[in-house]
């Protein structure tokens, strides 16, 4: 059908089969292209495909949906390209990769959409718990826990304002004036730019911090107001 | 009639799912109500050993999703509570011969004959995990109070976030309250200050337990255990009933109860 064609374009790429798909409800798209899926099961039997989705706003539900019924045909999903933010970190959130090729690890690190006044920053309001990750270039504030099996990775500086567990990596770039502060922190590993904290006892860190690069090493200071 | 989906799951292995799904099961079956449980671990099955349905088992899950029987055959009827059945697991398949589709479908013809369809997730956050979770209206996740398993939790209960399966409910399983006075093991708030989530019960280390699922008796059928009280009191939390957390505490010897009484709100 022509219609459907234009809806779901279908490619071979290096590593798999990459599915472009373009305007229109996305419910229509969809069986769009699980039909077309279905008309050449054959081919399509244990492909990997990519799908590129241009600014469409996806969730978790939806992807996840379409994830599993492809699943059900032989078809793994393992990549979803979106210019939405939203959309990439759904595709994140479900383990599927947003870029073609993998990039070296450094590289991951997505520039933002948006900029302010030179300042790019990013800011979530939930608990990053295990296994998530968050890499910027730009700072990066949390309302929320950093728990022990999560990354934060930011080019900037770093602020949560919660209790922070897991690994913190400020001034990836190589930002030596990058700081990190948290209402608490115990991480697993703390580091700024080049440099690995050396972590002091608990009973320290259990009050809101501030972490910086002073004279070669990661110092960390309670965080008191006056000076500020 | 239409079943609550409740799926049992960890991330960590042997934290305690398995066993989890069948004393609920058999406390809400001896509540009256109508219960099915699925064994969601397809290739190292497990549900009917503890169950101690193991020697009735003809068809499977995967016989059911493959088309080789009717639903109604794969279901075994429990012999001492007359509302509980099982769905086992195939033994000779792996997590690959059902998709998370086939699941909601199933469930799906399950709902209407029953109050509860109990699905007893594997270990790990592949395709058995998004099985068992895909259908669920409410996810259990399980624990103990080890640093090891405390961390799969809270990836699991992450993953169960980004599905959109609503906050997940759990379970610690096998507090030893010696060792947390001791300071040798996490204490439930610990484990709760870092999993924020909706603590549903406490189920206390119980030696019953091993003997029980080794004879295929959960303990839940006794309710004179410590674990089997546990897990009647959550099945009650499940249909919706305020119970209060048991008091975990040994037995105070008479010194305790002395001092208690000199200092009230000591201690």
């Amino acid at each position: 059908m022509v219609v459907e064609t234009q809806i779901v374009q279908i490619k071979g790429i290096k590593d798999g089969l990459l599915v472009t798909i373009g305007e229109g409800d996305w419910p229509g798209v969809q069986s769009a292209l699980l039909s077309s899926i279905v008309e050449k099961a054959s081919f399509f039997q244990g492909a990997r495909v990519a799908m590129e989705v241009g600014n469409r706003v996806l969730h978790a539900a939806e992807l996840g949906a379409l994830r599993d019924r492809l699943a059900d045909q032989g078809v793994s999903l393992w990549a979803v390209i979106s210019s939405s933010p939203v959309t990439e970190q759904t595709a994140q959130v479900l383990g599927l990769a947003t870029r073609l090729s993998t990039p070296r690890p450094e590289r991951t690190i997505r520039p933002l959409d948006t900029t302010l006044a030179g300042e790019n920053a990013v800011f979530i309001r939930r608990t990053l718990r295990s296994g998530f990750k968050i890499a910027s270039h730009g700072h990066v504030s949390i309302i929320g826990d950093v728990n022990p099996g999560a990354e934060v990775i930011a080019g900037g500086s770093i602020v949560v304002w919660g209790r922070v567990r897991g690994t913190v990596l400020a001034g990836s770039d190589g930002d030596e004036t990058a700081v990190v502060c948290a209402l608490a922190l115990e991480p697993t590993q703390l580091r700024i730019a080049n440099l690995v904290a050396n972590l002091p006892t608990k009973k320290i860190l259990n009050q809101p911090v501030c972490a910086s690069i002073r004279n070669g090493t990661i110092m960390i200071e309670p965080w008191k107001l006056k000076e500020r | 009639m239409s079943a609550t989906v409740v799926t049992v799951t960890s991330g960590k292995g042997g934290v305690g799912k398995t066993t989890t799904t069948a004393n609920l099961a058999v406390a809400l079956a001896a509540g009256g109500q109508k219960v099915v449980c699925i064994d969601g671990d397809i290739g190292l099955r497990n549900l009917d050993v503890i169950l101690g349905l193991e020697n009735r088992i003809v068809y499977d899950l995967v016989d059911v999703v493959e088309g080789r029987c009717r639903l109604k055959q794969a279901m075994i009827r429990d012999k001492r509570l007359q509302e509980l059945y099982l769905i086992p697991a195939a033994q000779t398949r792996d997590k690959n011969a059902v998709s998370p589709s086939d699941m909601v479908r199933l469930t799906d013809d399950l709902r209407e004959e029953f109050d509860w369809i109990l699905i007893d997730s594997p270990a790990g956050i592949e395709r058995g995990f998004r099985n068992s979770v895909a259908p669920a209206d409410t996810v259990l996740v399980v624990t103990n109070p080890e640093v090891s398993a405390v961390r799969d939790a809270d990836r699991i209960i992450g993953l169960i976030e980004s599905e959109e399966k609503g906050p997940a409910k759990l379970i610690l399983n096998r507090l030893n309250t010696e060792l947390v006075k001791r300071g040798d093991m996490l204490a439930p708030d610990d484990v709760l200050e870092l999993l924020a989530v909706e603590l549903i019960g406490i189920v206390p280390e119980d030696d019953h337990v091993i003997v029980s699922s080794n004879r295929g008796q959960p303990v839940a059928l006794d309710p004179k255990t410590r674990a089997g009280t546990a897990f009647l009191n959550i099945a009650r939390r499940l249909k919706g009933e305020d119970v209060p957390f048991m008091n975990l505490e040994e037995k105070e010897d008479i010194f305790q109860k002395l001092s208690r009484l000199i200092r009230p709100g000591g201690n």
